[in-house]
């Protein structure tokens, strides 16, 4: 016997739904297996790495803020992600957008302004989009990949943090730390939990979900966008391609990183270090896949990643295990959520084989 | 005994504790938070030496716990306050990254007792300490000015942070006091740990005539590149952090080991005692918060002896590595002569000494 | 043998473009096959610490570089499940991969942290070291090294000269018309798929047993995405992907050499980092624009699923 996958006539909606948890599903299971192998009780493992982080509202309180900016990378690549532009480097405009933002805070460090947080909004994503137009215009003008250049301008994003806190940026009176001043309070997001540290970032991702959600399925561009995606994929790796759909997907990706970044720095750090993100950028890949580029899905998928890099936390903690089992369980999610999605298109069966 | 009575007599027991002054009834538990893991040698690893040494001097009246890779963003802020939350009354935070998240929770658990390791900030219940690595990278120099054949050295550096300034000039100085000829070359790897790259910039500077070669990174890759290249390019290298003989059992002259434990055992029973007030300590060779690594055999006997009485010198404070006259490499007078450097000016130290090769990075 | 300036340069050229030739070799094939797996970095990752902890066991590098290799193969073998088998995105296949694969090396490497092995004596080829300047550079390096341009000339034999070279270019050009013609495409894809995670193994054996030697969380470094941009870089030609990888590795030795030489220059030390970066981004700009290269080189079905019967 051999198992045969057949195309289905049209795409199964129940799976559409049923893959995900399918995914999550076999995520769980996985993880009791794996942690049997690492001689952990499963019970008290899947309590330690699932259930710990939530256990008082401060936890619940540190998932939110910790799947903030995951939500608003994830938002703005979905647009990209659908129209077959692999942005991967959502975690340098990230960066690009904390400086942009970050350098207005420390231009007018001792204003008061209520304009000042909103000017530093908008400058993160324009940092964002900034560096994100790089790749799209060596894309649309010189056919380069942009998988590859994105994720080059990445690592010269790092280099250009480094630089700035070790050298212009950094505090003078920081004993030559690499650090910036720490943000006034003009220039630090409003806390909307007291005695947390969920910030107004929160409210910016809940509103790119619903504009994200608005922009894919009720403009005109955003149906273009997901028709330019159902088209031929290699010759876009090897360059051809609309050019506005490049653009508008490297951009929104761009806007959304830079948001992200500057939320970071003026949330919850405060001030510009070497330390802004531990790689939200690239996780948000698979928070974008695993909300199968939906609004909605992203809002939950953003959630369980965070959780899971909150258990890999507690894992490290109270199970002596390495914190980068967060990166297994959500390399695992992935892998198994794109295996599931065999069935939406295809149909399992068992076939007799053929001589 | 029923759980009443239990009850009862370990309540007694402490009252009677308390009047005593012994707060030993139950282990007080004691919680480090470390960047990296581990391992077997560099920063952390001779961190955790200092949490053992503590934990088995204190024995039985505190358990401690630590947490390794902790990354020094937005996140190390909710560990930290979970350790807090979790009862440790004393926390150590073992990284500079860690400053200002430690001063946020240390405000929010006024009863536990916060050290930070080489920030600058410090509070009610919240103390930092440090150590005067300088002092042994001068004597480090002063070998490495007697040994030299081609009188250069080679500094392999992560960032150019006070820290990482005073160790260059400090050996640098060290080696131009035996040897006017010498010269000191840096090369910057933009990290801390980074195996591939510290390797490579220790066989560049080797490969470029330097036969001294020491490091400011968290490896041992270093080390380990000397004692390679000895046999064909006279190399010799000078450890960091942890004694690094293991990797380089015959080319380690000597080196800057940073020793954490009696400081901690001062300081946790200071804190159980009721008798911490704040600390704020630089501590040095006198203190016993770093000592040299073993001196190699080749080195001939009467340098061992300078070294010897230069580091008696130091720690009955007749001799400050910074004496005046500092002059830096643009041919500026830093400190002037008679006059030691003083703490503050070491603090902010963003210069090279004359007798570094390199340029700084412009700013 | 005292070493010029020069011999040295390209001496640690030689050595850090070596991996970015072994990886980027296996994914041209790969690619060529019509598969897009950019799950280097992860096969790297998991392919370092699998050698290093087998030579660290067992105390022989050969035999971590197989254990590098057969891991590369087993987490290639996943990237296939999905990608073939199932089907899948294999963009999303390969982030999921790289993902993966450093968290699960920095999870099996835990214990091996901190460890350092003992380093191996370079192969001197007689004769051919004493040529003088390039002779020692080029002739006193590591087993890999020489495998690595043996490698060069085999998967150009294959692919331009042999018929199953030919055989796995057709699949590549139109897996439709292969398959009407009676070759498994599925097959020949996967043995691509396991050549290419085979190569990523070994090229992160050679960091972790050769080049450190050492293993440390992320010691990969972005290399395995770096011998990605090599493949588009040499439009898809084995000798290309050799000057590809010198012309970085050189970029990154270059800056250190010059900050080590104790000039007098100061720019700051991560604008020459970032020079290999914003190189590979210009190279890539610049053989990109050309669109009818990349079309005559770039397989013609690359990154597109293949469904036997449809």
């Amino acid at each position: 016997m051999w198992l045969k996958f057949e195309p289905r006539p049209e795409p199964s909606r129940v799976m559409t739904y049923l893959s995900p948890l399918l995914a999550v599903g076999l995520m769980f299971l996985s993880g009791l297996i794996l942690f049997l192998i690492l001689g952990k009780s499963p019970v008290e493992g899947f309590k330690v790495f699932f259930m710990n982080p939530l256990r008082d509202s401060y936890g619940v309180a540190e998932l939110l803020l910790k799947a903030t900016p995951l939500m608003l990378c994830a938002v703005g690549l979905s647009v990209g992600f659908k129209a077959n532009v692999w942005n991967i480097g959502a975690e340098g405009q990230l960066l690009i957008g904390a400086l942009a933002g970050g350098w207005l805070a420390l231009r007018f460090e001792g204003s008061h302004s209520p304009f000042l947080l909103p000017a530093m909004i908008l400058a993160g994503a324009l940092g964002g989009m900034l560096w994100a137009a790089i790749p799209a215009f060596l894309r649309t003008r010189f056919n380069a990949n942009e998988i590859l250049t994105s994720l080059m301008l990445v690592y010269v994003a790092e280099l250009m943090v480094s630089w700035l806190v070790h050298g212009p940026w950094k505090d003078p009176d920081g004993f030559n730390f690499p650090q910036t001043k720490l943000f006034s309070a003009a220039a630090t997001l409003p806390i909307l939990l007291t005695g947390t540290r969920v910030n107004a970032a929160l409210l910016f991702a809940l509103v790119a979900l619903v504009v994200g959600w608005v922009f894919m399925n009720r403009s005109f561009m955003g149906y273009q966008m997901k028709v330019a995606g159902q088209a031929e994929f290699a010759g876009r790796y090897a360059g051809f391609s609309a050019k506005r759909s490049v653009w508008i997907g490297m951009l929104a990706g761009g806007a959304m990183a830079g948001v992200a970044g500057i939320s970071e720095v003026a949330g919850p750090i405060g001030q510009i270090t070497e330390h802004i993100s531990p790689g939200y950028g690239f996780a948000a890949m698979i928070v974008a896949f695993v909300g199968r580029l939906s609004p909605i899905g992203i809002l939950f998928s953003s959630l369980l990643m965070a959780l899971l890099y909150m258990g890999g936390e507690q894992a490290q903690q109270y199970l002596n295990l390495p914190s980068s089992i967060s990166k297994v369980f959500q390399g695992m999610l992935l892998f198994f959520l794109l295996g599931s999605d065999v069935f939406i298109n295809f149909r399992p069966r068992l076939v007799r084989r053929r001589k | 005994m029923n759980h009443r009575k239990l009850a009862l007599a370990s309540l007694a027991g402490a009252a009677l504790l308390a009047a005593t002054g012994l707060m030993a009834a139950e282990p007080v538990k004691v919680g480090f938070v470390y960047v990296s893991p581990v391992g077997d040698a560099g920063w952390t690893f001779q961190h955790d030496l200092g949490r053992k040494q503590m934990e088995a001097a204190m024995k039985g009246a505190v358990t401690t716990k630590f947490i390794e890779n902790v990354p020094e963003g937005a996140d190390a802020e909710r560990i930290i306050r979970q350790l807090a939350q979790d009862g440790n009354q004393i926390i150590f935070t073992t990284s500079f990254g860690y400053m200002n998240q430690t001063e946020k929770v240390s405000k929010a658990f006024p009863n536990v007792t916060f050290f930070h390791a080489t920030g600058y900030k410090t509070g009610k219940n919240f103390g930092i300490y440090n150590a005067r690595f300088y002092e042994g990278r001068y004597l480090n120099g002063v070998i490495a000015g007697k040994m030299t054949k081609t009188n250069v050295a080679g500094y392999v550096a992560a960032f150019p942070i006070p820290e990482v300034m005073q160790g260059i000039n400090a050996f640098t100085r060290g080696m131009k006091s035996v040897n006017p000829k010498a010269e000191v070359r840096v090369i910057w790897v933009n990290s801390w740990f980074d195996p591939g790259k510290e390797r490579e910039a220790a066989m560049t500077l080797i490969s470029q005539g330097a036969d001294m070669i020491t490091h400011h990174t968290d490896s041992t890759a270093v080390v380990q590149a000397a004692e390679e290249k000895h046999k064909e390019k006279g190399t010799w290298s000078f450890s960091y952090h942890s004694d690094m003989t293991k990797y380089g059992p015959t080319t380690q002259l000597s080196g800057t080991t940073h020793i954490w434990g009696d400081f901690y055992t001062k300081t946790v029973k200071e804190v159980l005692d009721k008798k911490w007030t704040g600390t704020n300590l630089w501590g040095g060779l006198k203190d016993g918060m770093i000592k040299l690594a073993p001196i190699n055999p080749a080195v001939p006997a009467d340098v061992k002896k300078t070294v010897e009485k230069l580091e008696g010198d130091i720690k009955a404070g007749k001799f400050h590595p910074f004496a005046g006259p500092v002059v830096d490499q643009d041919g500026k007078e830093r400190v002037a002569k008679g006059m030691n450097m003083t703490d503050a000016e070491m603090g902010a130290m963003n210069y090279y000494v004359q007798g570094v090769a390199s340029t700084l990075p412009k700013k | 043998m005292e070493l010029s300036f020069f011999s040295s340069i390209l001496f640690a050229t030689v050595v850090a473009g070596t991996p970015l030739i072994i990886v980027a070799l296996g994914e041209l094939v790969t690619e060529k096959s019509g598969v897009l797996n950019l799950g280097a970095e992860g096969i790297m990752s998991v392919g370092a610490v699998a050698a290093f902890a087998t030579a660290h066991h067992t105390g022989s590098p050969t035999l971590g570089i197989l254990a590098g290799m057969g891991a590369g193969m087993l987490m290639s073998l996943l990237f296939g499940i999905s990608a073939l088998t199932l089907m899948a995105n294999q963009v999303a296949s390969g982030l999921a991969l790289s993902i993966f694969g450093v968290g699960l090396s920095a999870f099996i490497g835990k214990p091996y942290e901190s460890i350092a092995l003992a380093s191996v004596t370079p192969i001197r080829i007689p004769l051919l070291s004493k040529i003088p300047l390039l002779g020692p550079s080029l002739f006193e390096q590591q087993g890999l090294v020489y495998f690595s341009w043996a490698l060069i000339a085999a998967v150009a034999w294959f692919l331009y000269r042999s018929r199953a070279g030919l055989v796995l270019r057709a699949v590549g050009e139109s897996p439709v018309a292969a398959h009407s013609i009676g070759y498994g495409v599925v097959r020949i894809r996967y043995q691509a798929v396991l050549f290419g995670g085979a190569m990523a193994g070994i090229g992160g054996a050679f960091l972790s047993v050769f080049y450190t030697p050492m293993w440390v969380e992320g010691m990969v470094a972005g290399r395995g995405w770096i011998a990605l941009s090599l493949v588009v870089f040499a439009t898809w030609r084995p000798m290309r992907v050799m000057i590809g990888a010198y012309l970085f590795g050189g970029c990154m030795i270059t800056q250190m050499f010059v900050q080590g030489s104790g000039a007098r220059i100061s720019i700051p030390a991560q604008f020459l980092s970032s020079l290999p970066y914003v190189a590979t981004i210009l190279v890539l700009v610049l053989i990109s624009r050309n669109r009818s290269t990349i079309r005559i080189n770039s397989p013609a079905s690359l990154g597109q699923p293949f469904l036997p019967d449809a």
